[in-house]
């Protein structure tokens, strides 16, 4: 694999999608500088906004304030993907909200849906085990896994279960009697709305022993929390996870998780498992295992495009937003805990549609330089030039056919790259 | 509800893809789909499946308002004899459903009531896809109609959703049924060649350059069947009109067109979305249920005379006790709709009793699958077994 495409396909898969200028950067630095660059960038305070609890004097008139402080938060994030300086801190967001997946649906409550996108900036890399004790009494996740009704009287497995099954582990690693005796660990923890905390109610909890993946101790959320964080079947869990994110949906060969689960396993941090995926031989060669998701492929766009989302109008960030929508991947608000689909399903014509009419969308939104690099190119090179700037390695001879007879628009040649499956899958 | 449980259906749906995928990429013409309708055997049944997503609550839907504990359980919002349109001395509709009582005169319409499924579950997802898979223990991948597809041939044309994403009701295990949003009607234009297969390129990147040919297929077949309708000076109908709209009506305006141009369809989906009345219950279920009275009823006197059965339901009844906001939570079994010419009309399967209830719930009287094989056998001419894992029991609901 040349080094410009393997640097390229480096920068698609931790970014949102990279400009032609940062892969002209990234070449020059090296791949493996790059992959230094990008896991140990410093990150960025996020300039999150803050609301006020809606008032509760009027039911509907505060629900519809609370439907707009969570569009506002989807809108404030997308903007962050597009603008975030440190990429793959970004990424790592959108990863985790798609692991630990939680739903404004559900929760409602917009500061709620913000501090979990907080615990995941500041926690989800590094040390796993501190990032799973502030997920356990994540104010969020505990009303979407209905963890404010699990009592000792009464305990609710629902968080409990997803922690092992979809957080941690994975199917297999534990037993029905685990997810029980968890249940029975995390039991006490209440959720106050408006004030957007956690509180603990030791007259809820239950304090007796419990029996937790073959260990017996009085287990609290803490020590639950250590406990599966720290089991070793949870370093193949997360390095398939994030081979199925960041790599392809091909099943993991034996060698390659055996060098991830090694590499996570240490340390037990995360930024250890993200460097050893970026290196690993085997990463070069995923190049079109996976389909870009609707927000990497959107987000990504918005950024080779030139276009901040904060810089539309209202109607047209709303036309973003609705575009998302129709392509069925809207930040924040994830199908189900299981997170977001991959691969084929989201290529259906349905979607295509939607990503027609996004497209363009977005091509009519390109910033004039962008559009000025495209025709400063003979018409003949108008491909390439579009080849250069969505960052694609090559154009088969079919797209390429129908680029050039678009040659002569700008506008169209870019929403013809945009849907094409080239730049679609990734 | 209505939006996540539809992302929630792509979920499933992409799983299929993956093994359409496998498939191959034939991309057929409006010519094949006209030789297909010819194909089509005259007598051949047409089934329209309507999904009410949220939960509609069945006892204000068919009402034992006879039944003393009816009214004491649900002392805001129960009808009383006076309010429902009886269909005997214990059971009486919605008023919101005078086409549907209609239709029950006429013989036109089955109720099966009590239907459920073992070990209910009141999560929404959940139990949506119990009924869309028709596995209560282990609901997975693919739906019932997708299996049903898998076994008819594959092709996507059989079995079409109206809905904007595919429900997992039409994904097979190597098939997928075709998802045509009704309010996308501008047409893609100039974009066929990126449909066309590139040599070596990776199995995903060839797939996604599939879906421009099938998109070029459905939006043909739909467009050929809108221009074979005749011109109506005074439909001012806006199916046509410039989109966004996907509700009932359109959608099985849609259906009906297909079915008079004769398509190869033979399932279709459809579906209403807002069932979801944990509060203020009565007025909101009222207009909702008016809205499929108008749709259905409207859609059944057009098909009159066609092997074509309606068959509505939804994910779960409500609990028969209603909660201190005039509405109720989540419940389990519940109604489900058979309608059209050939059906066997009246009231099936036995009311759950109302005191004798599991958890605060009714308990289920007919297993949802002895519904689903009796349409496999006589709308689809299928045998159950097969789609169903085995399922032996069938309630038979149209035929003679």
């Amino acid at each position: 694999m040349a080094d410009r495409a393997r640097i390229a396909h480096l920068l698609r898969r931790a970014t949102f999608g990279p400009t032609a200028e940062e892969v002209d950067d990234a070449e020059r630095a090296g791949y493996d500088a790059t992959v230094r660059r990008l896991v140990e960038a410093a990150g960025t305070a996020a300039d999150a906004p803050v609301f006020a609890a809606p008032a509760v004097a009027d039911r509907q008139q505060a629900n519809q304030e609370r439907r707009a402080q969570v569009t506002a938060t989807i809108e404030w994030w997308l903007d962050r993907m597009v603008a975030a300086e440190d990429q793959l801190a970004e990424k790592m967001v959108f990863f985790w909200h798609g692991h630990w997946a939680t739903s404004a649906q559900k929760v409602k409550t917009a500061s709620l849906m913000l501090g979990q996108l907080k615990t995941f900036r500041e926690y989800g890399r590094g040390e796993f085990t501190a990032f799973v004790t502030r997920m356990v009494r994540d104010p969020a996740l505990i009303l979407w896994l209905d963890g404010q009704k699990n009592t000792v009287k009464a305990p609710n497995e629902n968080l409990a279960r997803e922690l092992m099954e979809l957080f941690t582990l994975g199917i297999g690693s534990y037993t029905e009697d685990d997810v029980k005796a968890g249940a029975r660990a995390l039991t006490g923890w209440t959720v106050d709305r408006r004030a957007g905390t956690v509180r603990f109610a030791p007259r809820r909890h239950d304090k007796g022993t419990k029996t937790v993946l073959g260990r017996t101790a009085a287990f609290d959320a803490d020590s639950l929390a250590a406990l599966v964080a720290r089991e070793p079947a949870g370093a193949a869990f997360l390095a398939r996870r994030f081979w199925f994110r960041f790599a392809s949906g091909e099943p993991i060969a034996d060698d390659v998780l055996a060098r991830l689960e090694n590499a996570f396993a240490a340390r037990r941090d995360v930024d250890d498992l993200l460097r050893a995926l970026f290196t690993d031989e085997a990463f070069a060669g995923t190049h079109g295992h996976l389909v870009k998701q609707p927000v990497e492929w959107a987000v990504g766009a918005l950024r080779q495009l030139g276009i901040r989302p904060s810089r539309l109008t209202d109607q047209q960030r709303k036309q973003l937003v609705n575009g998302l929508g129709g392509l069925d991947q809207v930040p924040l608000r994830p199908p189900s805990v299981g997170g977001w689909p991959a691969g084929a399903a989201w290529l259906t014509t349905s979607s295509l549609q939607a990503r027609v009419r996004l497209a363009e969308l977005l091509a009519d939104r390109a910033a004039p330089a962008v559009l000025e690099r495209l025709k400063a190119a003979p018409t003949a090179g108008r491909p390439d030039a579009l080849a250069r700037l969505l960052v694609v390695d090559a154009w088969t001879d079919r797209t390429r056919a129908v680029l050039a007879g678009a040659a002569g628009k700008p506008e169209r040649l870019l929403q013809l790259g945009l849907i094409s499956p080239e730049y679609t899958v990734h | 509800m209505d939006a996540l449980t539809r992302r929630r259906f792509l979920l499933a749906s992409g799983v299929v893809g993956a093994g359409a995928l496998a498939a191959g990429a034939t991309a057929y013409t409006l010519a094949d789909l006209f030789d297909t309708a010819g194909d089509r055997p005259a007598d051949a049944g047409t089934l329209v499946l309507v999904t009410l997503y949220g939960g509609n609550d069945g006892l204000n839907t068919v009402v034992p308002y006879a039944d003393a504990s009816y009214q004491d359980a649900r002392p805001g919002i129960a009808y009383d004899a006076g309010e429902v349109l009886r269909l005997d001395d214990a059971t009486g509709l919605n008023p919101g459903l005078k086409g549907f009582q209609r239709l029950f005169t006429d013989g036109r319409l089955a109720i099966v009531r009590g239907v459920g499924y073992p070990k209910p579950d009141r999560s929404h997802f959940r139990s949506m896809d119990i009924w869309q898979t028709a596995d209560p223990v282990r609901p997975g991948t693919t739906g019932w109609l997708g299996r049903w597809l898998d076994t008819a041939g594959g092709d996507p044309r059989l079995a079409v959703s109206f809905e904007p994403a595919l429900p997992p009701l039409l994904a097979g295990a190597n098939s997928a049924g075709a998802a045509v949003p009704t309010g996308a009607r501008r047409q893609v234009k100039g974009v066929t060649g990126l449909g066309l297969p590139a040599a070596g390129e990776p199995p995903l990147q060839a797939r996604a350059a599939r879906c421009f040919a099938d998109l070029e297929r459905v939006e043909a077949m739909i467009t050929q069947v809108r221009d074979a309708q005749p011109e109506d000076p005074d439909d001012d109908d806006s199916a046509t009109g410039t989109g966004g709209r996907t509700d009932l009506a359109a959608q099985l305006d849609l259906v009906a067109q297909c079915v008079e141009a004769g398509v190869a369809t033979r399932a279709f989906s459809v579906s209403l979305g807002g069932f979801d009345t944990h509060a203020d219950e009565k007025q909101l279920q009222e207009i909702l249920l008016a809205k499929v009275d108008k749709a259905v009823t409207g859609f059944v006197d057009r098909m009159a005379g066609r092997p074509v059965t309606v068959v509505v339901y939804s994910e779960f009844g409500r609990r028969v006790r209603a909660n201190a906001g005039d509405g109720t939570d989540h419940g389990t079994a519940s109604n489900v709709f058979v309608l059209g010419t050939g059906v066997r009309g009246g009231l099936h399967g036995e009311q759950p009793s109302l005191t004798d209830l599991d958890d605060g719930d009714l308990k289920h009287t007919v297993d949802f699958r002895d519904v689903y094989a009796g349409l496999l056998t006589d709308v689809l001419a299928a045998d159950p077994a097969e789609v169903l894992g085995g399922w032996t029991g069938r309630l038979s609901l149209t035929g003679s």
